[in-house]
């Protein structure tokens, strides 16, 4: 009964296009997706770079990179707030409860979701490579750009994995960006407003919402690899 | 050819990601429009009273507020790290330490709602209609029946330590595995407490608006020990400088005066008036 309710609130909140809603996956989607692009722009040269660099400690940097896939978004939340809060480093931009701190907290909890498994996929196509490029005169470092492109598709995935994590996550945003109704209110966080108010239909029916909504970004960004696939198959 | 292509791929490539950075860069980081910034408790924006007074507020002043709703305890955190321009928090010795240490300033008096002690139908520890909280709370603790406790360090949860302690149970020893502290706010321990048909401490205006209610009702309510007043404060501008001190005070004379004190009566649910204003004339 109860899931059926709110199969019906979620029909409902996307058919009347609700406004508070719309503002609502506005945010989170642009907060997430920003958060994803920052984590991107400095992932995938990082991956790459620990899977081609030899330096010491490299398999410490590693063992970190992976581990860091795991970091509790609480704990994430939590440093951003000491670090922005007034009485914090870098308080005296006010940055505490606005969408910016958000999107810092999850480029935090992203970058080494997108870092780590770049790193594997560098590693494994220089496996392959690495006699090719080397005949090539392409150096180690040379080679960053060529494997990253070739493992476009592979590392494609990486970023899903990555935006999955920032737009499911909700322990981070709440702390940083306090959850204030029309300013720092996204997706997750209604979710977890409406569900601690006992309406579960309309939590359960937000969270359909935004299942669908991830979905859709997925299936666009398959699209536009199997686009790039064919484009790349076609090409001599 | 196929390198003309590739060229075309990355450019598009970067000019997506570099279209994602400028929406990140369009967020605003503080609004434009006037706003400050309160501390205010989990029971005031779910019951919805924020929702109704602020719109009333705005209009009257031009002056938006942004409200974060936490504990009453992280509220008091929030502001002593000068995070929040003012509080409403209920938890008159939390506040008046909050005051007396200088980080906050103009504690005043700002409305009441009570509390009401909650439990299954069937009530195990036969405590229905008992006009004496503090009773009620002993009987509880001799049926061992299961209690849910915020456990948060709330007011409510404060509010519930001394009821125990002015019953005389010794909650932290109990061990029975009757009593449970949830660690989590009124919502989700109203939750919880409906899931194991326990009993439970609530505020009346987020049990007003709660409803996932499933075998829960009013048990105890009425005693005067279960008032539960709320106080607006000022963060010291002396304390942190950064303060919104002229906008905030303005909030704080409006929600003590004649128009706030009118908004706050003027909320209802259900027909039911779920605030009483108590600003003192003149303070």
């Amino acid at each position: 009964m109860e899931f059926s309710a709110a199969f019906r609130t979620a029909l409902a909140l996307i058919l009347e296009l609700d406004p508070t809603l719309l503002e609502i996956v506005q945010l989170s989607l642009s907060v997430s997706l920003s958060a994803v692009a920052i984590a991107a722009l400095i992932g995938l040269p990082l991956g790459a770079a620990v899977a081609l660099g030899r330096f010491p400690g490299r398999g410490a940097v590693i063992v970190l990179l992976n581990a860091s896939m795991g970091l509790p978004p609480v704990v994430v939340g939590l440093v951003v707030y000491l670090a922005l809060s007034r009485a914090g480093p870098l308080g005296e931009f006010g940055l505490l409860f606005t969408p910016r701190a958000m999107v810092v907290a999850q480029t935090i909890l992203v970058l080494p979701i997108i870092a780590a498994l770049s790193r594997q996929v560098v590693e494994d196509l220089w496996g392959e490579y690495a006699e090719q490029l080397r005949s090539l005169g392409a150096g180690r470092l040379r080679a960053i750009p060529t494997l990253l492109w070739d493992g476009r598709f592979s590392l494609l995935t990486a970023i899903l994995a990555g935006f999955g994590r920032a737009s499911a996550e909700v322990g981070a945003i709440i702390v940083v960006g306090g959850n204030i109704a029309g300013v720092t209110r996204t997706m997750t966080t209604a979710i977890a407003l409406e569900t601690s108010r006992g309406d579960l239909a309309l939590a359960l029916g937000l969270g359909i919402v935004l299942i669908t909504l991830v979905a859709l970004i997925n299936a666009g960004a398959y699209l536009a690899g199997e686009v790039a696939r064919q484009h790349a198959a076609a090409a001599p | 050819m196929a390198l003309a292509r590739r060229r075309l791929l990355s450019t598009a490539l970067l000019t997506l990601a570099a279209a994602f950075l400028a929406m990140a860069a369009a967020l605003p980081a503080a609004a434009q429009e006037r706003f400050i910034t309160i501390a205010s408790t989990t029971s005031t924006e779910q019951s919805g009273l924020f929702a109704h007074i602020l719109p009333i507020f705005k209009q009257q002043t031009g002056i938006e507020v942004r409200v974060v709703a936490v504990g009453t305890g992280q509220a008091l955190a929030i502001a002593r790290r000068g995070d929040a321009d003012a509080l409403l928090v209920h938890d008159r010795v939390g506040e008046d330490k909050f005051v007396a240490e200088g980080y906050g300033i103009d504690r005043r008096d700002v409305m009441y709602n009570d509390f009401v002690l909650i439990g299954p139908k069937s009530d195990p520890a036969k405590i229905k209609g008992t006009k004496d909280a503090t009773a009620a709370f002993k009987k509880i603790a001799e049926a061992k029946a299961p209690f849910a406790s915020r456990g948060d360090d709330s007011g409510t949860h404060r509010m519930e330590l001394r009821f125990w302690k002015a019953a005389g149970v010794d909650v932290k020893g109990a061990g029975a595995g009757w009593y449970r502290e949830l660690g989590s706010g009124m919502g989700p321990t109203l939750n919880t407490a409906a899931g194991m048909n326990a009993y439970v401490l609530s505020d009346r205006a987020t049990w007003g608006n709660f409803k996932n209610r499933q075998n829960l009702e009013i048990l105890v309510e009425g005693d005067p020990k279960l008032f539960n007043p709320y106080g607006s404060i000022l963060v010291n501008p002396a304390k942190h400088p950064h303060v919104k001190a002229a906008d905030a005070k303005k909030w704080h004379e409006w929600l003590t005066t004649e128009p706030g004190q009118k908004a706050i009566a003027s909320f209802k649910i259900g027909g039911e008036q779920l605030f009483f204003p108590n600003a003192k004339a003149g303070s």
